[in-house]
């Protein structure tokens, strides 16, 4: 109950966060229409919605492919997002700009889905592979375990004595992520402006999309993946090494995980090692809504639950948004199981 | 290929399904050419026989060897890689994939992009059905075609011997007969050796060079096709006589 306590505030500190970014609009004096107000609004959230959805695709692929909610996803995120932190306090980063601050960014990216896509790897070694043949509430315990031990490290990394994590006095407190990205307006379409964040966004999470599903529907491992999702006592016997696919999928969803976490703390500009409990929910339901197992319906639940989150914010109350969240997961549990993009599910025997 | 060594021999194969043994000892051999038939009633053991050579299923006791090496500690995807390939029962094809990708899948071991092609064609030769629907997916075939793309998948990896599970299962007689009839004559003619596993006795008998009766995890009788055929035991009961 002590975690429940800390995610509720780490939501508050997450949602204020969010309500930040869109605080601009109203400094102008009220000269933003309220039509202006919602294209905004949809920005943002359709922003926040692509994070959500490159990190429920790692939820989904992971379900697809050994049925288990692997609880531990959110928080893998969320200790790529310390190393992100540790690597712009280590090199300085703050202060790069220009083609450097390019390369930061490219460098954070591409460190912290190393880091997040070989972490899930070992996650699936350690704590799910011994369990293969065990049953799937043994699997899903050691998900939660593995869970709890993560959110543990993030505790202790943000205790490190770097300046970044504010000398290491409070290792619970949230951390500033700087703005490598600025927040400045680079483009006004219609009446909505975007900012080099919300195209950064774009321009790392549509990208990575397309590559895995020309992976999934085209490359050797992805048809190979499919079918161990389909079958994997038939994969098997086709010569298909099944552990080392089902390790591939861990690392491919952990790295998408990598990049989301990287992009993430650029766009909201704040972290904390309870993080991964809040995007990892996000993520979960966008997975479910979405229809479990089914990669556009991660993409497609991603976006909504972003949308929804943002509409929320500003049309219900920001207090009232996990509200509306949770009782979407709710009412999709209730009337349609198998998600918006979902095929009927089935028990496994 | 040697006349004198068995292509599969399986000594005192003790094997498990859970926590109950299925299989207390037994012993077969196939060799080169061969077309050898697993007789037995449901629940004998036959399909966990093969599930065991596939190394699917854990080995309890006995020793099996395949062209000359020990396979009876390997890993599933190590014996396909040595030529031992399993058409698995009924719908074990990939429901979800297309019939083309399903055979792709087949030649999963294989890296010879130009081989697999002619192989591609040569599966579609052998079952033209297969090519009209090659860009449908394996789940909407009919129970007979989707039995046809689980030879013909098993085919892509180019093996030394296939072990068919029951291929008559659930499917209309008269493709029964066509398959029966592309195993005979087609693989036949190509040397394939075989280990058919078959509830229709009769059928898999008649096109056998021999056979093996199972019953309830031992191996009870063992002679040729014709043998087994014209045994009074096994006419009463296998074949309902």
């Amino acid at each position: 109950m002590l975690r429940a306590a800390a995610a509720a505030e780490n939501l508050a500190i997450a949602v204020l966060g969010q309500a930040g970014a869109v605080l601009p609009a109203f400094g102008a004096d009220g000269q933003l229409s309220g039509q202006e107000v919602f294209s905004q609004q949809l920005v943002t959230g359709l922003s926040n919605g692509m994070i959500i959805a490159l990190i429920a695709i790692g939820y989904t692929m992971v379900y697809g492919i050994i049925e288990l909610i692997n609880f531990a996803h959110g928080d893998l995120c969320m200790l790529g997002a310390f190393l992100a932190l540790t690597i712009v306090g280590a090199l300085g980063m703050a202060e790069w700009s220009g083609v450097g601050g390019v390369g930061g960014v490219v460098l954070l990216l591409f460190s912290a889905a190393v880091f997040c896509g070989g972490l899930n790897w070992s996650i699936d070694r350690l704590a799910y592979r011994p369990l293969r043949k065990a049953s799937k509430l043994s699997l899903l315990v050691s998900a939660i375990g593995a869970s709890f031990i993560l959110v543990n490290l993030g505790l202790f990394w943000g205790g490190l004595p770097m300046d970044v994590f504010a000398g290491g006095g409070s290792s619970a407190a949230p951390k500033d992520f700087p703005a490598l990205v600025s927040n400045r307006d680079v483009l006004t379409l219609g009446d909505v402006r975007w900012t080099l964040n919300d195209l950064l966004v774009l321009a790392v999470t549509v990208p990575l999309m397309v590559a895995l599903t020309v992976l999934v529907k085209f490359t050797k491992l992805g048809k190979a993946m499919r079918a161990v999702a389909q079958n994997p006592t038939a994969a098997q016997l086709m010569g298909i090494d099944v552990d080392r696919v089902i390790g591939s999928t861990f690392f491919i969803g952990g790295a998408l995980g990598g990049f989301a976490t990287v992009v993430y703390s650029l766009y909201n500009n704040t972290i904390s090692f309870q993080m991964g409990y809040r995007m990892g929910m996000d993520a979960f339901i966008a997975a479910v809504l979405g229809g479990i197992g089914n990669l556009p319906g991660a993409v497609l639940g991603g976006l909504l639950i972003g949308v929804v989150r943002s509409m929320s914010d500003q049309y219900v109350e920001a207090r009232w948004t996990n509200a509306v969240v949770f009782g979407i997961l709710i009412l999709i549990l209730v009337f349609r199981p198998s998600g918006l993009l979902g095929a009927k599910l089935r028990e496994k025997v | 290929m040697s006349a004198a060594a068995p292509l599969l021999k399986v000594e005192g194969l003790k094997c498990a399904y859970g926590q109950a043994e299925i299989l207390h000892g037994v012993d077969l051999q196939v060799r080169q050419g061969e077309i050898v038939s697993l007789i037995g009633a449901n629940g004998a053991g036959k399909s966990t026989t093969l599930m065991c050579l596939s190394r699917v299923n854990r080995v309890r006791g006995g020793r099996v060897t395949f062209d000359g090496h020990d396979i009876t500690g390997m890993r599933p995807e190590q014996v396909v890689r040595l030529g031992l390939v399993q058409v698995p029962e009924g719908r074990r094809i990939f429901p979800r994939l297309t019939v083309r990708e399903n055979l792709e899948m087949g030649a999963f071991i294989r890296r010879d992009r130009d081989g697999i092609e002619a192989d591609l064609r040569r599966a579609y030769d052998l079952f033209p059905i297969l090519r009209d629907r090659s860009a449908q997916q394996g789940g909407t075939l009919s129970g007979g075609e989707q039995q046809m793309l689980a030879i013909a998948r098993a085919l892509m990896s180019r093996p030394k011997m296939l072990m068919m599970d029951e291929p008559s299962m659930g499917i209309a007689p008269i493709l029964v007969a066509k398959i029966f009839e592309t195993v005979r004559d087609v693989l036949r003619a190509q040397g394939m050796t075989i280990l058919l596993v078959e509830q229709n006795a009769n059928a898999a008998l008649r096109m056998s060079d021999r056979g093996y009766v199972l019953e309830t995890g031992n191996i009870v009788l063992t002679g040729t096709g014709q043998e087994l055929l014209g045994d009074p035991r096994v006419r009463a009961a296998y074949l309902g006589e």
